[in-house]
């Protein structure tokens, strides 16, 4: 483990999870598709995830790695939720595309 | 005398007010009025057993009922205090109010309120007793406020009428002034004190000796007492009170509940004892009562209205009494006054009502034959009120200018003249009304007829106890003085009858006559009658308009306090809300704004939310 990071070396991972996290910032602002948005946020979310196992490593400390097993859990309720809402709303409009989900308008 | 006769005697009217407003619709005109009356029937009955008991034992009897109210610094009961002044109290209102409740099933019969009207006076009574016999000061307030409401309740009686109302909001208003005084008295007192119990005031205040804040107690009440019994400068709701029904002038507007000012101040005479200068201006004022009011009394031509303002004239005379510090004196003219105003006023009511509700003297005249027994009567007691020997109104009235006399001058000669007066517009009432011929309409004159015997019977009581109600102070036998000497200590020495006092009372009866010659040179001599209206000039004119005194009181106080109101409403109020409902606007505006961001644009949010992270880290690791 610590032979690979060192030859790696911790800056390429925090690129990687910056380009990581851009695309998928990027993906939710540029797609219309409501599972690709959902799709984007989770690459947002295992960057993050990656860069704290990155940094556990980094630092020898298993703290990291413990946050990093919570968030998956989290991401896990909330992709059930957030494709659960995606469903519902696939079958009363029929579509979904984020365009087309005007009915919160204040 | 045990705790339960005391309720009786209290309750019984009560009891008939709850009875009446319940039940009063149907059980029917007549029952209805004969419960009233009887409700009070058995409180003068009991009055009479108090009375009866408290003659064979002289001591008067305290009945507490229950710690009323419990502070640190103060405990007030509630009880009953029935002494030698209560007792007599009680015994002309129970006894008047029973005449005039028997009056009033006749007078009344045609109204169709009859039950309210007795369901009020009941409680007029009740009230007038709490008044009475209460054993502190706050006690007696409850029955001063109670009477100034039921005043209230009834001289609006017929309140389709607006001006009546307004008589009725005006008596109100003018009592409040009087009882913010009252309360103000009271508050200085317990302050002072730590009890407002009579008996404990009159220890904490026996040989105290006079300071500044006693006397500004005394003046408070005073200031109660003038609203109540309607002094200057407080008495000009009285005249207009006379818009009630003719049984409420009788009882409350003249025997009564305006006598409540003068039991007051007797009951705290030892206060008043230690404020001599405010006894001054009590005498100073009850004279120029008496003078004003008689002098408007001279050209009122409304038969209840020249009765109105004789009253707050006599009121007047017994104020100067008390002033004086001759309470005792004051205590029989109210006993007298009580009499014959009562059958005065009832004996206005027995004509207005025969003549279906004509109140101007002007359209009156020749009633002699037509009612002989209301004439009668009134003529003893128009008799009594005038001051002739040897009616009640004579040893009264009297006492009270002979006490003046003796302690200066001015006040007599203001007294005597105002009794002069007296004499003058009584008769010019009787003239008007009663000699001559009829000036009314000829339909008015078809139907002339006596009233009937359940109005003629209190006249005629009354009437009798006006021409010999004297006797219960006679100088010489003076039962009242003696019934009373436990009240007062500081007895003062009877005045011994000397050529001083017998020439007094001749100069005081030569003027009563002179007055009834003047009127009657006026009136039968000379045959002239009162102008109309518009035709009054000069001197007459003011003061048939009371010195403008209304007007004067509308300019000062009324109109400045409206329009204060209508500043505070129009610029005050409006500029406070133009600030709130300013801001509400603004919020308003603001959040219209920000509606627009909420186009439901997901998107849109998106964008948003990664904008708000994008600053954040900006914050965080940048500007940080």
């Amino acid at each position: 483990m610590n032979n690979i990071l060192n030859q790696i070396g911790i800056e390429n991972y925090i690129f990687l999870c910056v380009i990581l996290f851009c695309i998928g910032v990027f993906g939710v602002l540029y797609r219309r598709n409501a599972i690709i948005v959902f799709m984007s946020i989770e690459i947002m979310l295992n960057a993050v995830n990656l860069l704290f196992v990155a940094f556990s490593t980094y630092h020898q400390d298993a703290q990291g790695q413990v946050f990093v097993f919570f968030s998956m859990a989290v991401a896990a309720a909330e992709v059930a939720v957030g494709l659960a809402i995606l469903v519902s709303i696939f079958r009363s409009i029929g579509s979904i595309d984020i365009d087309n989900l005007k009915n919160l308008k204040g | 005398m045990d705790t339960s006769l005391a309720l009786v005697l209290v309750l019984s009217p009560f009891a008939g007010f709850l009875l009446n407003v319940f039940f009063g619709k149907q059980l029917g005109k007549t029952a209805s009025g004969v419960l009233g009356t009887l409700a009070v029937v058995v409180s003068f009955v009991a009055t009479l057993l108090v009375f009866l008991n408290l003659q064979t034992t002289g001591k008067a009897v305290s009945v507490p009922l229950f710690d009323w109210i419990q502070l640190q610094a103060i405990t007030i009961k509630f009880g009953f205090l029935f002494d030698q002044l209560s007792v007599l109290w009680l015994l002309f209102v129970t006894g008047i109010g029973s005449l005039i409740h028997l009056y009033s099933i006749s007078y009344m019969h045609d109204d169709e309120n009859m039950h309210k009207f007795f369901a009020y006076l009941n409680l007029f009574v009740f009230f007038m007793i709490t008044l009475v016999v209460g054993s502190n000061l706050v006690v007696m307030f409850i029955g001063w406020e109670g009477v100034g409401l039921c005043s209230y309740l009834l001289i609006g009686f017929w309140h389709s009428n607006q001006e009546y109302n307004d008589a009725a909001k005006k008596a109100f208003i003018m009592n409040r002034i009087g009882d913010l005084g009252l309360l103000i008295g009271i508050f200085i007192l317990g302050s002072l004190f730590s009890t407002l119990d009579f008996a404990g005031l009159q220890t904490a205040l026996a040989g105290g000796a006079p300071s500044a804040l006693l006397s500004i107690a005394a003046l408070a009440l005073f200031i109660g007492a003038c609203g109540k019994s309607a002094q200057i400068p407080l008495y000009t709701w009285l005249p207009d009170a006379m818009a009630g029904p003719t049984p409420v002038s009788a009882l409350i507007h003249a025997a009564t509940m305006v006598t409540a000012g003068i039991f007051m101040i007797t009951r705290m005479h030892f206060l008043f004892d230690l404020a001599p200068e405010v006894q001054t201006i009590i005498a100073i004022v009850g004279a120029a009562t008496a003078l004003l009011a008689a002098t408007i009394g001279l050209f009122q031509n409304d038969i209840k209205k020249v009765l109105a303002y004789s009253t707050v004239s006599q009121l007047g005379l017994m104020f100067l009494a008390l002033g004086l510090g001759a309470y005792q004196v004051a205590v029989f003219h109210v006993i007298t006054h009580a009499f014959f105003k009562a059958c005065l006023f009832l004996g206005s009511g027995s004509v207005i009502h025969a003549l279906h509700g004509e109140q101007d003297m002007r359209n009156m005249g020749g009633l002699k034959k037509a009612m002989p027994i209301t004439f009668m009567t009134m003529l003893v007691s128009s008799l009594a009120i005038a001051g002739i020997f040897p009616l009640a109104g004579f040893w009264s009235k009297d006492e009270i200018l002979l006490t003046a006399f003796h302690h200066n001058i001015a006040l007599w000669v203001v007294g005597s003249v105002a009794s002069i007066m007296t004499a003058f517009y009584m008769f010019r009432l009787m003239y008007l009304t009663f000699f001559t011929t009829f000036r009314g309409t000829e339909e008015q004159e078809k139907h002339l007829h006596e009233s009937p015997t359940l109005i003629t019977f209190p006249l005629i009581v009354l009437a009798i106890l006006a021409a010999l109600g004297g006797a219960i102070n006679l100088p010489g036998s003076t039962w009242l003085n003696h019934y009373l000497a436990p009240l007062f200590q500081a007895e003062e020495a009877e005045h011994a009858l000397g050529t001083l006092e017998y020439s007094l009372m001749g100069v005081a009866l030569a003027g009563g006559i002179f007055g009834i010659l003047w009127a009657r040179r006026q009136f039968i001599t000379q045959k002239s009658l009162p102008k109309p209206d518009e035709q009054m000039e000069g001197f007459a004119k003011v003061v048939y308009h009371k010195y403008y005194v209304d007007e004067a009181y509308m300019r000062l106080i009324v109109n400045p306090i409206n329009s204060a109101s209508r500043f505070f409403r129009d610029t005050v109020e409006t500029s406070l809300s133009a600030v709130v409902f300013g801001l509400a606007k603004v919020t308003l505006a603001l959040g219209a704004q920000g509606r627009k961001v909420h186009n439901g644009n997901t998107g849109l949010y998106l964008f948003a939310f990664v904008l708000g992270v994008i600053a954040l880290i900006t914050y965080l690791f940048i500007v940080q």
